[in-house]
């Protein structure tokens, strides 16, 4: 049963053995370095687990755990969101996304107060349910919002196959689908983050392989661990990563039981036949190049970016959120702490910015768990 | 949103493209597109309505076993 696979990992009795080691040997590690270790968490699932857990806080001083950009509904730009907002207010047309999109911010309002003023915007749970919706109602145009990494990508891209093939033509996608080696770089690339090594998303590498990450060892000369989510998976992975401190930096598995070397062939082949790389405006980390997902040329009748081009053309640039430092936040320059607005009128009651209204964004995992520095 | 979850094949549809799985009680129906190899009662992760990777449960016990080894019974 499912039971005996996930009641091992959290097991409590084993979890606080594995931490009394760990805190051991990140202690001597930090004590011959003279400071603290800092190591960035990409994946904003692992941000929540470590703050549930406490694995943040227990760690303290020896490791200091920085967030990286790993929230696919934090890093959407306020652009695309503006340009969403603009296509559900199009008379028949409706938009299908995650729950978690609605609230967040553009900078003319969120898809919910679309919503509350009118529009068309529909939560799915997969772009399946998008498709069945174009396909219970032919007589409205459906558009999925398609937000996500490597891990959710591959779901649209099938689901835009199967439009194509039962010839829905009243379903479209537009994609706000991102790359997460190419985000990865540019928070890496950025001088002002001192970092020293970086626990990596598991989820996304199951589709893309542990050898994906190989060029942060390569590259940037950092130690990196595929990490699961559960207790005793991400105290393993610290673990293992204290272990080959000293050897040449590597990128290590610690999650065995779904991440493969080389990924998932079938999603590779999936996202490679539905999409085309593209450059991407990445919340506060700006144009990366070759980060994004748009859709192939032979999907160019379900593609939403081209076929609605016109319902955003009059649009003004978007204008950042007065006080907001998600940017900040997501490129690990500061942590929520360091916003002036954490507490103080950005709450996940009323949330300001995009890192407070995801689920798995950093301020709000800061909140719901008081995390304290 | 980035939910992920693990769950069993509990049966798949004729044509291999969809299959039912249960999740702590929970039924549904899931995509397979992506996971053509998989198995009724392999243990899958399920992520945004769709099956994305098959759970190794032998991987998972060596490397449960692994961690203990090395992080709990030293000192
Ligand atoms: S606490 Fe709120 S205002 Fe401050 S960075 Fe986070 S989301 Fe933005």
């Amino acid at each position: 049963m499912l039971d005996e696979i996930i009641k091992p990992l959290r097991d409590p009795v084993r979890g606080r053995q594995m931490l009394a080691e760990i805190q051991a040997r990140w202690h001597t590690l930090a004590a011959r370095r003279g400071r603290p270790i800092v190591l960035m968490e990409f994946c904003g699932t692992h941000t929540v687990a470590l703050a549930r857990t406490g694995i943040r806080s227990l760690l303290l001083p020896e490791v200091e755990l920085k967030s990286g950009p790993g929230c696919p509904v934090c890093v959407t730009d306020a652009r695309d969101l503006d340009r969403a907002i603009a296509l559900a207010s199009v008379p028949g047309v409706t938009v299908a996304t995650f729950g978690d999109l609605l609230r967040v911010p553009g900078s003319r309002g969120s898809l919910q107060e679309a919503r509350a003023q009118g529009a068309d915007v529909q939560v799915v749970a997969s772009p399946l349910d998008a498709l069945q919706l174009a396909i219970a109602h032919r007589e409205r145009q459906v558009v999925f919002l398609a937000a996500g990494f490597e891990t959710t990508a591959p779901a649209t891209a099938v689901t835009v196959q199967a439009a194509a093939r039962q010839g829905v033509e009243n379903f479209f996608v537009y994609s706000l689908h991102k790359m997460t080696p190419p985000g990865l770089r540019a928070v890496l690339g950025d001088r002002e983050i001192g970092i020293d090594g970086v626990i990596l998303p598991g989820h996304v590498s199951l589709i893309v392989g542990r050898q994906a990450w190989d060029f942060v060892a390569e590259e940037h000369q950092l130690p990196g661990v595929v990490a699961g989510f559960e207790p005793v998976e991400l105290l393993a992975a610290l673990g293992l990563m204290a272990l080959h401190w000293d050897e040449e930096p590597q990128i290590l598995n610690a999650y065995e039981r779904v991440v493969r070397e080389r990924g998932n062939g079938a999603a590779q082949q999936a996202l490679a036949e539905s999409f085309v790389p593209v450059d991407a405006h990445w919340r506060g980390l700006g144009l990366l190049p070759g980060s994004g997902l748009a859709l192939a040329e032979r999907y160019r009748q379900w593609d939403a970016v081209v076929q609605f081009a016109d319902c955003w053309r009059d649009l003004e640039p978007p204008k950042p959120i007065a006080g907001c430092r998600c940017g900040d936040v997501l490129r690990g320059v500061c942590t929520p702490l360091d916003c002036r607005l954490f507490g103080q009128g950005c709450s996940p009651a009323t949330p300001v910015g995009p890192c407070m209204v995801s689920q798995e964004g950093t301020c709000a995992a800061y909140a719901r768990f008081a995390v304290a520095k | 949103m980035c939910l992920a979850a693990p769950a069993q094949i509990v049966r798949i549809e004729e044509g291999g493209w969809l299959a039912e799985v249960e999740s702590f009680g929970n039924r549904r129906s899931v995509g397979l597109t992506l996971v053509p190899e998989a198995k009724v009662g392999d243990y899958v992760i399920v992520h945004a309505g769709f099956a994305v990777e098959i759970i190794d449960e032998e991987a998972a016990k060596i490397s449960l076993a692994t961690w203990e080894e090395l992080l709990c019974s030293t000192k």
